[in-house]
């Protein structure tokens, strides 16, 4: 069971009376790009943040990396890239110098810090905003810059909340390259997004709709399933009988 | 504790990128402790003085020139009824009104008693009761020079006192200010910039990337506690050589505790700010929480009113007051020179404030969230 990464088992998150996650269970295999799709509301953000030891469940159980969340928590933090909806690098400080405290936190050394940034920046041809601070970067260069960030320590997971939310359809495009090489490098992709066309990038998908799975497989099996041309169709399917769902 | 140097080293890059905020650091101690010290000043001098002297006897104008000579009083108008004199303290010309009646000169020369009639304005209490005082001394005075004037040497012998006042030696006002006002803007200061930073972090949403990572919260409540414990011990420092150059204040105690106990103090007032931002939300809930109890603990801490005249139920909230006892340790250390054994109980305190501070503070923050 190796190959299994992440393994979710009646996982539940209940805020007062509201059930964001009701009991949802599934796995993901090791290299796999898994796509966590639902509209805004449908509990997607809460699942994600459960699996990080962010949030505590309030049923079942999940193991991610080989560590529980409820007991292993910290140890789970140890080996997931993390990169959240809300821009997560210090406006104040350089690109260098958000490496090298991200770098620090996760006890890399100042040398594998400065050779990793060093790579990351010549692939994505940005070695020229090494010292600039990040707060006078284009959006769609700290997208691609999180995403870096939070392969630093070279995780075996990544999760990655609505990592493409606002950048333009070239940034996104050249995003999902990224996604793409780091799976090729074995990193397990966990992906939360509401693009229908990013969905058919994954190998999986799942589809959350209040709170629940409604559907988990290939995209292609899924479109065969519902009798879709696109999973733009196959979601407008799921959510039409949707409670919780904003839009 | 791998992670800390990295989390202190990415502070202390924030805090110099903010071009505001580190001049700001410095230059606020310099311009508070003038304004404050010059301004906050209740020594009451210039008291203007109204006469109605219905003797005009040259007794009676010797009385008056006693009022001036003392250096209180400045001798604003002469006026033939009261009437008159009331409107000079309506319009604040006039502090008080003393009225000489006609027989003065005469009651006196005939060794009889006479009076005298002041009129204060007591709008502002304070000064009003000292405005007595002073003519009180004066007029005392002036007996005993009558009296010596009439029995020569023989003149009865009156219980004399003469006072010298310790610590303060002419009861200077900045001197007495001074330290306290170092002692509330070093809290201030940390304590604000404590409580703010940690909810940046969360407005910012770059503290959720932290939990998401193996940094304990150890490393990072230190990790925020020690680059501004090094700012307010630099703060104190610069802040007593300020009181140095500009008032020639120094410690007359030892630096060396008066530190020792800064910089317990400080861990106490850190621990404090970053407990309220740990229960707040925004930057806007930070400040007027900090600002909530600062204020009260400023009113209280003795720095304008002697702590020691509030009401009981008040003193009980006062024990609670760490500033109360930086302020009463600063004036202790600076102006008396106290020494380890008057101030270990103000040691103990403050290293429980330090302890309970901070693991309350510890405890409210989590990683997770439930």
């Amino acid at each position: 069971m190796s190959d299994r990464v992440i393994h979710v088992d009646g996982l539940t998150k209940r805020f007062g009376s509201f059930t964001a996650v009701d009991h949802i269970s599934f796995d993901v295999k090791r290299g796999e790009i898994f796509g966590f799709l639902g509209a805004n509301g449908a509990g997607k953000t809460t699942a994600m943040r459960m699996l990080c030891g962010l949030l505590d469940p309030t049923e079942g159980n999940a193991d991610v990396a080989g560590f529980n969340v409820l007991t292993q928590a910290e140890e789970v933090k140890k080996h997931i890239g993390y990169m959240s909806q809300k821009f997560s690098m210090y406006e104040d400080l350089t690109v260098k110098e958000n490496f090298e405290f991200y770098g620090g936190v996760y006890r890399l050394s100042q040398k594998t810090i400065k050779e990793r940034l060093g790579e990351m920046l010549a692939r994505l041809g940005l070695d020229h905003i090494e010292k600039t601070l990040v707060h006078d970067i284009p959006l769609g260069w700290k997208q691609k810059l999180s995403f870096s960030l939070a392969l630093l320590h070279r995780p075996g997971i990544i999760f990655l909340d609505e990592p493409t939310g606002g950048v333009d359809p070239i940034t996104r495009r050249q995003f999902w390259e990224m996604i793409y090489e780091a799976a090729a490098d074995g990193v397990t992709i966990f992906v939360t997004t509401h693009y229908m066309d990013e969905a058919e990038y994954c190998d999986r998908v799942s589809i959350m709709v209040d709170g629940r799975i409604s559907a988990l497989d290939s995209p292609e099996n899924l479109r065969k399933e519902f009798k879709a041309q696109t999973m733009d169709e196959v979601f407008r399917q799921l959510a039409r009988g949707a409670k919780n769902a904003a839009g | 504790m791998r992670s800390l140097p990295h989390v202190i080293r990415k502070e202390f890059r924030q805090i110099s990128r903010n071009k505001i905020m580190l001049p700001l650091l410095f230059v606020m101690p310099i311009v508070q402790l003038i304004v404050l010290s010059y301004a906050a000043d209740f020594e009451v001098k210039n008291l203007n003085l109204a006469v109605i002297d219905h003797d005009r006897d040259p007794m009676s104008r010797a009385l008056v020139d006693r009022f001036v000579a003392s250096g209180y009083f400045t001798h604003v108008g002469q006026f033939q009824e009261v009437g008159a004199a009331l409107e000079a303290i309506d319009r604040e010309e006039a502090d008080l009104v003393m009225t000489i009646p006609e027989d003065f000169s005469r009651s006196l020369r005939a060794g009889k008693p006479s009076n005298v009639q002041l009129l204060i304005n007591a709008v502002n209490n304070q000064k009003a009761s000292v405005a007595n005082t002073y003519s009180q001394q004066v007029l005392a005075l002036f007996n005993q020079e009558r009296l010596f004037e009439r029995f020569g040497g023989s003149a009865p012998g009156g219980l004399e006192i003469s006072s010298a006042y310790w610590y303060n030696p002419k009861l200077n006002y900045k001197i007495f200010m001074v330290p306290g006002i170092l002692a509330i803007l070093v809290t201030m200061l940390t304590a604000f910039l404590s409580s703010i930073n940690i909810i940046r972090e969360r407005e910012m949403g770059t503290i959720e990337q932290l939990n998401v990572s193996p940094l304990t919260k150890f490393e990072f409540i230190l990790g925020k506690i020690i680059p501004f414990w090094i700012i307010g011990m630099v703060l104190m420092g610069f802040g007593l050589v300020v009181a140095y150059v500009l008032f020639g204040i120094s410690t007359a105690g030892s630096t060396l505790l008066l530190f020792g106990f800064v910089s317990i103090y400080l861990v106490a007032i850190l621990g404090f700010g970053i407990l309220i931002s740990t229960v707040t939300e925004t930057q806007q809930q930070a400040m007027f929480i900090t600002w909530f109890f600062l204020v009260i603990f400023l009113l209280l801490s003795g720095l304008f009113t002697p702590a020691d005249n509030i009401p009981v139920w008040a003193k009980g909230i006062n024990f609670f007051n760490p500033i109360k006892y930086f302020v009463e340790v600063m004036r202790m250390v600076m102006l008396k020179g106290s020494g380890w054994t008057d101030i270990r109980g103000h040691f103990a305190i403050i290293i429980l404030f330090a302890i309970g501070f901070n693991f309350v503070a510890i405890r409210s923050y989590s990683k997770t969230t439930s």
